[in-house]
């Protein structure tokens, strides 16, 4: 931002000092200095009585020294040159006022030829340019000011290319959904390719495979799903909710919402559905004051809810509260469809589908049901947005974002942010350094690394799915703390 | 609740019995027709089955980016795809491996695990980890409304209709055809078929052959009722398993009568007592009736 100081407004500052009548202003001579040039030789500063001298300075440096001397009253500057001087940040302190603000950006970087030509395009390349060309190759950038936005812009770009200026490398490794895999997997990981941390697992089951390898050789992992909670680790980030998170505030909706008495828990026979329907029973019996009419598992891929269906609607709950996962999930869904039980006879709210499920289950199977979770793809910030844009860009128009997905991409950020916050890799320090760590580019809004558990703060949205497969987001609580052991509910 | 709300449900809940019998019946057939007559136990049953769905899912795709007009009609041609393509892998196997082993039936075992995983492995390359479910036609979707209170699927009509289609080819097939004949007598006694002049390894590559087609238009069945990932083949072949050995193994109609107790047992059970209770229950009825007949229900008297 560049911005030239119109003569109304020095005017009142300098006329102590100003004994002539000639108002010295300063430009540099390049396009910024457009303004105050262009009045000048066009008259405006004689069509209103003031007699102006511009003078040509050969840079910032040199117009800054200038007004602080006062010998001149004004100029075009960039916007942070007037903060800086205002504030003394490496010079005297000067009071200072701008006028008007003239432009808002459009800065580039541009890069030599010399470097285009050895195959520098953006950070990532540069970084590798520059580690290709060795020890005795210094490269030398600049920026005009050192308190211009230009300079943090070139700083932050250059940053982009690694952290506390190291290169990222990415090792990608398949646990084929197959729990020691997993364990293996991560051993070679932390042992053999000596990774700073680790961004996966999905399921409860690979995670708990590869907690004590992680445990034992001090590894770091984040995590991206929604899980049944009661557990904590060094050595373990949750970027996704934690039972608690994602069931009571949803519950709460639910029961004030449609004014609902009694539920029908519905879950998939393994430990995070049990554990969930535990907490949601808990709360449904202690805290809302309702009943469980039923609460039933199944075996995961099952696919005939036939007899299930018929309890419904023996039962009549007013909310059938699902937990169902995997392949069982279209299955369930589209029998309920067939069954006659759809949105407007029947409320369901479930924890276990997101934009992922819904590609598979179909968006005509849900239209009307809500989920609880703490993101949606149609969530409406300038972060998602950008996120959302950028997904396509890399992985297709047809692809979609769910709550899990954005959790994982949580994870490079606050380990970056972490990692910067300790000024180093080493896993002991990230561990302790987390507390904390904030992320306010998060898709979902905010998230901030809890001060004690290594789970994060995070909001609960009810979601009111429709056909084409997204979500309407009809609730959104406050930031809801973390609580992987939640007493009076276990 | 008043009595015709109940009898209602009794209703539907008689089809809901019904429906997991035709289910369990379309993923046993094969099965039974491979591990019966041919004494090999295809642990590679699950993945055929995969590759009829993976078909089915192929040829929706296909039809919805192509030719949209077809979409009501594409799935009947999408099952005989279905067919043909796991009927072709079948006989594929049978060349290139399984005649080999034909001695050994544990190295059998093995060999079709393997080729199981590798099956798993290529689905996940190809389609990708994800489950994924191919756009059905209008007519499959909804319910069948006799009473007010009374709804009926129809996917689980559809699926009824074609075991039923399916168990009745496969039984003409076998004891009204020359071929049926031949693959009887090759059951009862190989060397003397051999020596009347039968083809028996025509008769066994056609019947494995055919036993795999059987498992790929119950996949092509299942993209009604369920969605299908690499593993899907690896949660059906349990079931099917369970179908083959409690109706006696080398029988078709101990299938059909054991598919029809299994899923009765289970549906019920299921609606007294609850999910994986029901489950417990009818394997432990399995277990219990196996250990008093471990030929199953319906021993077959085969020479050995």
């Amino acid at each position: 931002m560049k911005k030239p100081q119109p003569h109304s407004a020095t005017r009142a500052r300098v006329r102590p000092v100003a004994q002539s009548h000639d108002f010295r202003l300063g430009f540099v001579p390049m396009i910024d200095g457009a303004p105050v040039i262009v009045a000048h030789e066009m008259g405006l500063f004689r069509k209103f009585g003031v007699r102006v001298r511009l003078g040509r300075e050969a840079g910032w440096a040199s117009i800054r020294d200038r007004l602080i001397h006062q010998e001149i009253v004004g100029a075009h500057a960039p916007a942070s040159m007037a903060f800086a001087l205002r504030c003394g940040l490496g010079s005297l302190a000067v009071p200072c006022l701008t006028a008007i603000v003239l432009a808002h950006n459009g800065s580039a970087i541009t890069l030599s030829q010399t470097l285009k030509r050895a195959g520098a395009v953006d950070p990532l390349s540069l970084a590798e340019v520059v580690r290709r060309s060795g020890a005795s190759r210094r490269y030398r950038f600049a920026a005009v000011f050192e308190y211009a936005t230009q300079h943090v812009n070139l700083r932050r770009w250059l940053a982009a290319g690694g952290v506390l200026g190291r290169q990222i490398k990415v090792i990608k490794e398949d646990g084929a959904s197959d729990w020691p895999t997993f364990a293996e997997k991560a051993k070679k990981l932390l042992v053999k390719d000596k990774v700073a941390s680790v961004f996966g697992c999905w399921t409860s089951a690979s995670r708990k495979a590869v907690l004590p390898v992680f445990e034992k050789e001090n590894g770091m992992l984040y995590y991206p799903t929604f899980y049944e909670g009661l557990e904590q680790s060094k050595n373990v980030i949750y970027t996704g909710q934690e039972a608690t998170q994602q069931i009571i505030a949803g519950l709460d909706w639910i029961a004030k919402e449609k004014k609902a008495k009694t539920f029908y828990l519905i879950g998939s026979d393994y430990i995070w559905p049990r554990t969930s329907a535990k907490i949601a029973r808990k709360h449904i019996e202690n805290v809302l004051k309702g009943t469980v009419v039923g609460e039933e598992f199944y075996a995961l891929g099952h696919t005939q809810f036939g007899s299930l269906i018929n309890k419904i609607k023996l039962k009549k709950p007013d909310v059938i509260y699902a937990i169902v996962v995997g392949g069982s999930n279209v299955s369930f869904y589209k029998q309920l469809k067939a069954a006659g039980i759809t949105s407007d006879k029947q409320t369901l709210l479930t924890i276990s589908v997101t934009e992922d499920e819904v590609l598979g289950i179909g968006g005509e199977n849900l239209t009307g049901f809500y989920s609880a979770m703490k993101y949606f793809q149609s969530q409406d910030n300038p972060n998602n947005a950008a996120f959302v844009k950028a997904f396509k860009e890399k992985y297709g128009e047809k692809s979609v974002i769910g709550d899990v997905t954005q959790a994982g991409y949580l994870g490079p950020w606050l380990w970056k942010a972490t990692v910067e916050k300790a000024g180093s890799f080493d896993v002991d320090k990230i561990a302790a350094a987390s507390s904390g760590v904030e992320f306010k580019g998060a898709p979902e809004g905010y998230v901030r690394i809890h001060d004690t558990n290594h789970h994060l703060w995070s909001k609960l949205r009810i979601g009111q799915w429709s056909t084409d497969g997204q979500a309407k987001v009809l609730y959104e609580s406050a930031l809801i703390e973390p609580d992987p052991f939640p007493k009076g509910y276990q | 609740m008043n009595l015709q709300e109940l009898w209602s449900i009794f209703i539907m809940q008689g089809f809901a019995g019904i429906s997991l019998f035709s289910v369990l019946l379309l993923m046993g057939l094969g099965l039974a027709l491979i591990f019966g007559q041919m004494g090999v136990i295809n642990m590679a049953h699950g993945e055929f089955m995969a590759l009829g769905a993976y078909t089915t899912y192929l040829c929706s795709t296909l039809v919805q980016d192509h030719a949209p007009s077809l979409l009501p009609i594409y799935f009947p041609i999408a099952i005989v795809l279905a067919f043909i393509l796991s009927a072709a892998l079948g006989a594929l196997v049978e060349w290139g491996m399984i005649r080999h082993l034909y001695k050994r039936p544990l190295d059998t075992l093995l060999a079709t695990w393997g080729l199981s995983l590798i099956l798993q492995q290529t689905y996940r390359s190809i389609f990708g980890a994800r489950e994924v479910t191919p756009t059905l036609p209008e007519w499959l979707m909804g319910s069948f409304k006799p009473t007010e209170s009374i709804d009926i699927p129809i996917n689980g009509v559809f699926v009824l209709l074609l075991a039923g289609a399916v168990t009745g080819s496969l039984l003409l097939f076998m004891f009204k055809t020359a071929f049926g004949l031949r693959l009887r007598a090759t059951v009862q006694n190989r060397l003397m078929s051999g020596a009347v002049g039968i083809n028996t390894k025509m008769v066994d590559r056609l019947a494995f052959s055919v036993g795999c087609g059987i498992a790929g238009i119950a996949g092509a069945a299942f993209t009604t009722i369920g969605s299908t990932g690499p593993d899907s083949g690896s949660r059906y072949i349990v079931d099917a398993f369970l179908v083959v050995v409690f109706g006696g193994a080398a029988n078709l109609f101990g299938s059909v009568v054991s598919a029809l107790g299994i899923a009765q047992a289970q549906s019920i059970l299921e609606f007294f007592l609850e999910g994986t209770k029901g489950k417990v229950a009818t394997l432990l009825f399995i277990v219990v009736v196996l250990m008093f007949r471990p030929q199953g229900l319906f021993p077959s008297k085969v020479r050995s």
